[in-house]
């Protein structure tokens, strides 16, 4: 009798457990469509009505509050975006796949704890401690090194970023080179490789799903960090010429002027607008990387 | 599993860090005198305010110094810009809204519509608008008609040897302009007076979200130039004398110079409340303008507003 009682009640707590697990997994695709909804919804009667798309994508002229004639290009803010990104992403790729390797083949096992502890400690940082960083001690450092008149710009937005983007890459890097079985370096090192030629040859063409994902990772952590590159790139609106040019991101603009725009006005629903060009952008590379592994994996396999 | 589980922790941790928060700010705010007195807790009047960030320093001495005066009555301040505060009015959701500008006509409008509301605005403290530059940079004077042509789109200024100065601590002679965010009363304001209804402000322009931080940026940087209220004044920066035109003779900004009007940039600050105030709000305002809430505009730097009976 007693044992039958506790038999239907493990299985009604399997069938509960299960369930919740279940709806764990679902909730994230619920949620994700759920944001995106409200963001194009809020967004969508100025895509639709009185936002010129035309000047919104070719002008580079960000003036919402205008008295004379709003304003809404973007074309600045994009360009502001892309190369803080893209400058992040040339110091921060090579420098966690760098990383990545030395703590997965190179260095002892002390060494690794207290390298992989410290590196992962740098993504527990806040934001606006990056932020903070970057406004009150690299950008002194800045026009002091490089004689420039003004310190917070592209290159100091880069660098922040940057640090703020290894970690994500380099223990993702890690892993991928981890996941690569130990019998391949044994093979090469019994043909005669170098280390370096096993790395170079062996590990990372072996490795390369997970590393480009690390990678593409990171420039998605990079693309969406607000606070930071709001204070580190000095909050500018114009196309920048060179490194030294101070721009401002999408994701700044937004967090900078959302709070302060009366609700269901133009301005506010085009930073809206602007959410969903963000969102966009991060579809587009989630989906580039899936595309990426899935079709090396595929090769793989066959 | 694992990553579910940590998910639950969190959020566990998150509920139970709130809730302790919530538990020791009701302990805080209680004074020895209610302590053990929920009820009394409850029937506290409160005054939220919210708006300027050039005026939030100065609604919070208001704020702090009020609570000695009268006890019973608790005072929130927030910042963010006037235009939040503005905003909030409209929402309905503050007593009062703190602003460096005017509320415009289509604010005004929004507000009867949302709530039935007719805004009263209340001048409390004078305030003049600063223009600073690094206090290494030998420029001590500057006139309104240069500003515009600093600030406004096609204009010619671009570099300080144009200004008549060698800037030595500045190596590429580039004027570096310092505004504020768009939502600010002080851009706002600035714009107004010194580029007029018909210009725009030039794109390129580094902007800042508050006040302090656009003369924090300026003492780090010798080619910065950049407005903000005088309040917000520090040993890193120097504040210009201002004229309006050219070769006019300049003004220095002080608290004279500010009530006498010669100083070009001097302006109002102001409280908003949706309606004709009443009860603590109106007792508040009255405090405000009267001689203690004055001496504590004048300790953090303003200009208190001249009364024709003192």
């Amino acid at each position: 009798m007693r044992r039958e009682l506790n038999r239907r009640l493990s299985a009604l707590g399997e069938t509960i457990v299960e369930l919740v697990i279940k709806m764990c997994g679902w909730s994230a695709i619920v949620f994700v469509f759920a944001i995106f909804f409200f963001i194009f919804r809020e967004g969508a009667p100025a895509l639709f009505g009185t936002l010129d798309i035309k000047e919104f994508i070719t002008s580079a002229n960000w003036r919402p509050e205008s008295t004379i004639r709003p304003q809404f290009g973007i074309l600045a803010l994009l360009a502001g975006t892309a190369s803080v990104t893209a400058l992040a992403m040339v110091i921060s790729v090579p420098a966690g796949f760098g990383a990545a390797i030395f703590v997965s083949e190179f260095c002892g096992r002390r060494t690794r704890e207290v390298l992989k502890v410290v590196i992962e400690f740098l993504a527990a940082i806040p934001s606006v401690v990056w932020g903070f960083i970057g406004y009150m001690i690299l950008n002194p450092v800045i026009i002091w090194v490089t004689g420039v008149p003004i310190g917070v710009n592209v290159l100091n937005g880069g660098i922040i970023l940057a640090l703020m983007s290894v970690p994500i890459i380099m223990s993702m890097g890690e892993d991928a080179l981890k996941a690569v079985p130990d019998t391949y370096r044994e093979a090469a090192l019994a043909l005669g490789a170098s280390r370096w030629q096993v790395i170079y040859r062996v590990l990372m063409p072996a490795a390369k799903n997970g590393l480009l994902a690390a990678a593409l990772l990171g420039i998605g952590r990079a693309i969406g960090e607000t606070m930071a590159v709001l204070m580190a790139t000095g909050h500018s609106v114009q196309i920048p010429h060179s490194v030294f040019d101070p721009v401002r991101t999408l994701t700044a603009t937004i967090a900078a002027e959302l709070g302060e725009t009366v609700q269901g006005g133009l301005h506010y629903r085009v930073l809206f607008v602007i959410g969903t060009v963000l969102m966009l952008i991060s579809l587009i590379i989630n989906v580039t990387a899936d595309l990426i592994v899935r079709g090396t994996e595929g090769r793989q396999s066959t | 599993m694992i990553p579910n589980m940590d998910a639950l922790t969190t959020i566990w941790i998150t509920v139970a860090f709130a809730a302790s928060v919530t538990v020791s700010d009701a302990c805080s705010n209680a004074k020895p005198g209610a302590l053990g007195s929920f009820q009394g807790q409850s029937a506290r009047p409160i005054i939220r305010i919210t708006g300027s960030d050039t005026m939030v320093n100065l609604v919070q001495a208001w704020a702090e110094n009020y609570t000695e005066v009268r006890p019973t009555v608790s005072v929130q301040v927030a910042g963010g810009g006037s235009g939040v505060g503005i905003a909030g009015l409209i929402d309905g959701t503050l007593d009062i809204a703190a602003a460096s500008r005017e509320m415009k006509g289509d604010e005004r409008q929004r507000a009867s519509v949302r709530n039935g509301a007719e805004p009263k605005e209340f001048t409390v403290a004078l305030d003049a608008l600063a223009v600073y530059v690094h206090k290494d940079n030998p420029l001590n004077v500057l006139s309104i008609e240069d500003l515009a042509e600093i600030y406004g789109e096609q204009g010619w200024i671009v570099k300080w040897s144009q200004l008549g100065v060698r800037n030595v601590a500045c190596a590429g002679d580039q004027i570096i302009r310092v505004g504020r965010q768009n939502s600010s009363g002080t851009y706002a304001y600035f714009r107004d007076v010194v580029l007029g209804s018909t210009r725009e402000y030039r794109m390129g322009s580094i902007d800042q979200s508050g006040s302090k931080d656009v003369v924090a940026l300026i003492s780090r940087t010798p080619c910065a130039l950049g407005y903000s209220g005088i309040a917000f004044v520090t040993a890193g920066v120097k504040a210009l004398k201002l004229s309006t035109r050219r070769g006019e003779p300049s003004v220095t900004p002080s608290s004279v110079t500010v009530i006498d009007r010669s100083y070009p940039l001097a302006r109002p600050l102001y409280l908003y409340t949706a309606r004709e105030p009443t009860g603590p709000v109106k007792t508040f305002l009255d405090w405000v303008l009267a001689r203690e809430g004055q001496q504590i505009v004048r300790d953090l730097g303003f200009v208190p507003v001249p009364r024709p009976d003192r």
